[in-house]
């Protein structure tokens, strides 16, 4: 059906940001596929020790609540557990989560408002109302599980008129606000695969105004892994909403990975990923503030994960 | 009559709570038609621009569409306030912010009376915005309205009592500071929603989530050109008005319009976004204050200048500006007084009145003030208020008359049960208490129009069953009016609540009450049904007394009983006796009045400020800071409030809990923001609000003298307490990590600016750095009320 009806279909599966978005006719589909009733999509199979995998229709509330995620992937139940509202999170799904359209408060708007304003190039014009000069799109990436499957090197399986493809999450991002996905149009994202958990710690700090129904202004996800004698055997660490797609700051592996994590490569790790931080004044907060806390949750997401004071 | 209350005074549920749980109210936009029709309003997409055509001939050909309005079909201006009258329902000449809508289409749905808006092509000459006080007082460009008094300036206000030059001369510390409190909107849960419905008679009834339908009973009278005897106002249960609801606004003349051109009943729902623009919230208020005090603490002068940014319209504005200065004479003595206000025009939606009307900006400046002034003279925060408490049955310097004060009390309890004196100074780094007191009307004494009449009445019917019939044009807006009209007569008779049937806001029905607006209600409306009640009871207990062969000072009536209070066995029902009655008397009906006294001062612009008494608030707030990422958690809030009796402490507790949320939500995040000369963020998410997850505990201290005046003694409770959160917030914030942030809200990043400045060793303060070089007019001089503060020496 995606591929008969090309750019006029949808795929809706919660609704929750799909929704919303069609009502201020940021999408304008002319149908909808749902993926509601798919039963296959719905499971979450595997264990800690294997890996796990969930299908891209459990709803972020399932995602926040199995002792299996919470205790062996913490990271993954607080981000899943932090999205919008509790209401929200009963109908969201993980998948939607990680498909999310990129936000921005000049895009984020009704027709009528963004007419006024004068249309972006996101939608309806041509061009970028947060960086007028550019030639691109500075809309961001607004998921929270997005830096955390990043982090715990999740996978998604993607199905399509061609086959099928399994792509790390990193790949399934790209650096524009417009088109931020690699999946096809035709493509359904239709589950997760985690590694096993094999001793990783995880934590996700969530950057907001207040302690509910927020998009982050900045998700910083950190995952490691500690060798018996304290050295760092596994270290990512992915910035959620200071980009159009999750930012990986690689010197996390480059300094951490072989050594003990101590207070001082925590703080050139929280620097670097303050460098990379991307933030641009097209969401809630100052974008200065956000790129100081970029510097701040890393550090304090780093200390937690390894156990420092 | 106060001796033994059954009913007043008991934490009893809401008499209409039942309704609302269960989803049976039904609200405006609940209601349906046959024949009803769907309309939409296209909002101006320029912040300031001349309309020179609107084409409605694609619109007009959408399939579905039956009627186009624009501003040409309604000339006549209309206005809440006399000085005014300013709005058209549908800009005529320009549109005057982005979205102030300039037409409406009428369709058989919703959908495609949206899509015909999109369809309405208006040809725009666009003219230079202005968008702040600042941009009116340097840029050049037509003004936004053709009167005010001058330019962009709306409205100019320069008020001295007593002489404060003297007064800061006797001062031994006096400082400066400057302060700004950012606007915000009211945020009620339910959109407005309207449906008009013009009858082949020539009748307008219209249902609407409205405060005041008597201002919207007098404006569409006076827009549409319709008798007042053929205009029907109901006002539906509301969901939350907070001031958003008072004025008649563009929707409902739009609404009544479009049902007199089609006959067919016409709905408008707003949309989340449209009720931002539809606004009259807090005005932004930039603030120069001055105070002088003695080494003791106590005032000797105080001088506020205010600069008021006001939106496109006048809505309420010339009171909001006079609201500045009223109240702050009204908490502590102030012996000499000086206020100067202006209001600019400016191209955003129009403020107007939000819970507090005018004052918590003000509030927030002096309550400031007065803990840098304690620190620099070395004396406590509690001292230095609670020493110089205004008393009881006095005047202020601005005439203002005080009956009943409890602040004292208010600010010993609060500071008691908060320990603020073993905290204040002494917590570890990050955590800090603040106290902040203020002041609130019960009632505007004097009405909005100028006339004599009362401010409110009250009807009542009994019928031959003994049920009890009450009508008032007073609007429940979640406050609690219903539950306290049906207390006060159920009190005063003797009769259970179930005997109660209420009628309410319509117009046709009800006997006039001005709205729900300035803490008015309970007091005016209370003191009103009192008088019917009371007058019925007469009739009902003399009947009684003859029939029973008693004294009527031998009976008492309670529990639907009229008895011999020495001898209870000795008795007839309520119903029994308002039968004898209504056969003595003929048909049992009795209205009840209430105008408040005379309070005015003798001079221009008095009108603002008096009222029949004044609640008293006094707030600790406590506060966690994390000094590296600036956030701020409100750990508790203890608020005392003088509300005198409290009718139903439950619902006084709710009111206070509901002041206390909507004031946080200013001090630390609620932002009416513009960029590009448009609201940035008008929806529910963008805009934020505290969450549940925000919210603080929050401990509530009823402090209760009974008001001399007041129905069984009561004053007011629905805004008073908003008012000390925001400065009780700041106040906090600067104990637990030393920095001032002088503007609202205080959100992380200033926090974190004022940390960085105060570790370069600058001072530690995010703020205005001032106010504009505005020459205000020579100043009304005014001899302070003789039995004012007299300042010592003088």
């Amino acid at each position: 059906m995606l591929s008969e009806r090309g750019a006029e279909a949808m795929i809706v599966a919660g609704g929750t940001d799909l929704f919303p978005n069609m009502k201020r006719r940021q999408f304008e589909p002319k149908s909808l596929v749902s993926l509601r009733a798919i039963a296959e999509l719905q499971r979450v199979t595997g264990d800690a020790d294997s890996g796990l995998t969930i299908g891209a229709g459990v709803t972020l509330a399932q995602v926040s609540r199995p002792p299996v995620i919470a205790q062996s992937y913490p990271a993954l139940a607080r981000a899943a557990g932090d999205v919008s509202t509790s209401q929200l999170r009963n109908t969201g799904t993980i998948g939607g989560n990680l498909c999310l359209d990129t936000r921005c408060n000049y895009y984020n708007q009704t027709y009528h408002w963004r007419k006024s304003i004068g249309f972006c190039m996101k939608k309806d014009g041509d061009i970028c109302l947060v960086a007028p000069g550019g030639s691109r799109c500075w809309a961001a990436s607004s998921s929270d599980t997005a830096p955390v499957m990043i982090a715990l090197g999740a996978s998604v399986r993607l199905i399509g008129p061609r086959g099928e493809r399994v792509i790390p999450v990193d790949e399934l991002y790209r650096d524009d606000g417009k088109d931020h996905l690699t999946k096809a149009a035709d493509e359904i994202l239709t589950e997760i695969l985690i590694p096993p958990a094999n001793g990783l710690r995880s934590v996700y700090l969530k950057l907001r105004r207040r302690g509910s129904f927020d998009f982050p202004i900045l998700g910083v996800a950190v995952a490691l892994r500690l060798a018996g004698d304290g050295a760092c055997a596994y270290a990512k660490v992915v910035l959620g909403a200071v980009g159009s797609r999750p930012v990986v700051v690689p010197q996390a592996e480059s300094i951490l990975i072989g050594n003990r994590i101590t207070p001082e490569s925590v703080e050139s790790v929280a620097q670097a990923a303050a460098r990379l931080a991307k933030p641009m004044d097209n969401t809630d907060s100052v974008l200065s503030y956000r790129k100081k806390m970029a510097h701040v949750f890393t550090a304090r997401a780093l200390k937690e994960a390894a156990g420092l004071p | 009559m106060t001796d033994e209350l059954t009913l007043i005074g008991k934490p009893l549920p809401k008499v209409d709570a039942l309704g609302k749980v269960t989803g049976e109210t039904k609200y405006a936009d609940d209601l349906a038609m046959p024949r009803m029709l769907h309309a939409k309003i296209l909002g101006c997409h320029y912040p300031h621009a001349r309309i020179k055509h609107i084409g409605t001939a694609r619109a007009q050909a959408l399939p579905g569409v039956v009627a186009i309005i624009t501003g040409a079909d309604l000339p006549v201006k209309y206005g809440n306030l006399p000085v005014s009258q300013d709005e058209t329902g549908l800009a005529g000449d320009k549109g005057r912010f982005v979205g102030d809508p300039i037409a409406a289409v009428a369709a058989v749905d919703e959908e495609t009376a949206e899509r015909a808006i999109d369809l309405i092509d208006v040809e725009y000459e666009e003219l230079p915005a202005f968008m702040s006080v600042e941009d009116v007082l340097t840029k050049e460009g037509e003004p936004i309205q053709d009167y005010g008094d001058q330019g962009n300036v709306h409205k100019m206000v320069a008020l001295e009592f007593g002489d404060t030059e003297s007064g800061f001369a006797a001062a031994d510390y006096v400082r400066e500071d400057t302060f700004f409190y950012q606007g915000n909107t009211h945020l009620p849960m339910e959109e407005h929603a309207v449906v008009a419905h013009y009858t082949a008679d020539g009748k307008l009834t219209l249902w609407s989530s409205t405060q005041c339908p008597h201002y919207v009973h007098r404006a569409l009278s006076k827009a549409l050109a319709i008798a007042p005897s053929r205009v029907r106002i109901i006002a539906t249960p509301v969901g939350g008005g907070f001031g958003g609801k008072s004025d008649p606004l563009p929707h409902e003349v739009a609404a009544a319009k479009l049902s007199m051109i089609t006959g067919r009943p016409v709905k408008i729902a707003l949309t989340r976004e449209e009720v931002f623009y539809a606004h009259r919230g807090r005005h932004p208020v930039l603030m120069w204050a001055k105070t002088g005090v003695r080494k003791d603490g106590s005032i000797t002068a105080m001088h506020f200048k205010t600069f008021l940014d006001g939106g496109a319209y006048g809505s309420y504005g010339v009171a909001s500006t006079y609201y500045t200065g009223a109240l702050q004479p009204v908490t502590y003595k102030v012996p000499t007084y000086k206020f100067e206000g202006m209001r600019a025009f400016t191209n955003k939606p129009a403020c107007g009145p939000k819970r507090g009307h005018g004052t918590p900006q003000p509030r927030f400046g002096m309550e400031i003030q007065l803990d840098k002034i304690a620190e620099a003279i070395g004396i406590s925060p509690v001292d230095i208020r609670r020493k110089f408490v205004v008393d009881e049955n006095s005047y202020t310097v601005n005439h203002l008359r005080i009956t009943s004060c409890a602040l004292g009390e208010c600010i010993d309890k609060v500071a008691a049960a908060s320990g603020f004196n073993d905290k204040h100074r002494k917590l570890p780094f990050g955590k800090g208490v603040g106290l902040a007191c203020s002041s609130y009307l019960s009632g505007a004494g004097l009405p909005i129009y100028w006339n004599n009449m009362p401010h409110t009445s009250v009807q009542i019917k009994i019928d031959r069953g003994g049920g009890v019939a009450v009508l008032c044009g007073s609007t429940d807006i979640g406050q609690g009016s219903n539950s306290v009209l049906a207390y006060t007569v159920a009190e005063v008779l003797g009769v259970s609540l179930d005997a109660i049937q209420l009628t309410v806001s319509d117009t046709d029905l009800t006997p006039i009450d001005l709205g729900s607006y300035s803490s008015r209600v309970t007091f005016m409306m209370g003191n009103a049904a009192i008088e019917a009640a009371s007058k019925l009871k007469k009739l009902i207990m003399e009947a009684a007394a003859e029939k029973l062969q008693l004294p009527v000072e031998a009976l008492a009536a309670k529990n639907n009983s009229i008895y011999c209070i020495d001898d209870e066995r000795r008795s007839l029902t309520f119903a029994q006796a308002a039968q004898l009655a209504e056969a003595k008397h003929g048909g049992l009906g009795a209205m009840g009045s209430y105008t408040p006294p005379k309070l005015a001062g003798p001079f221009r612009g008095s009108g603002v400020g008096p009222s029949p008494a004044y609640s008293y608030s006094a707030c600790v707030a406590q506060v966690d800071v994390d000094p590296e990422t600036g956030e701020i958690k409100v750990e508790k809030i203890w608020i005392a409030h003088d509300c005198g009796r409290a009718i139903n402490p439950l619902l006084v507790i709710g009111q206070t809990e509901g002041s206390v949320y909507m004031g946080l939500g200013e001090a630390l995040m609620e932002e009416q923001d513009f960029r590009r000369n448009q609201h940035k963020i008008p929806s529910l998410l963008d805009y934020k609000s505290l969450t549940m997850m925000d919210m603080p505990e929050v401990e509530t201290i009823l402090v209760e003298p009974i008001d001399p005046e007041g129905p069984f003694g009561a004053k007011e409770a629905g805004q008073g307490p908003l008012l000390p959160v925001p400065p009780a917030v700041a106040n906090a914030v600067y104990d637990a990590v030393g920095v001032r942030i002088d503007e609202l809200p205080i959100t992380a990043d200033k926090v974190l600016k004022a940390l960085a400045l105060k570790a370069e060793g600058k001072e530690p303060r995010v703020g205005p750095k001032g106010v504009p070089s505005f020459v205000f007019p020579e100043p009304v001089r005014v001899e302070p009320h003789p039995q004012a503060p007299k300042l010592r020496g003088a």
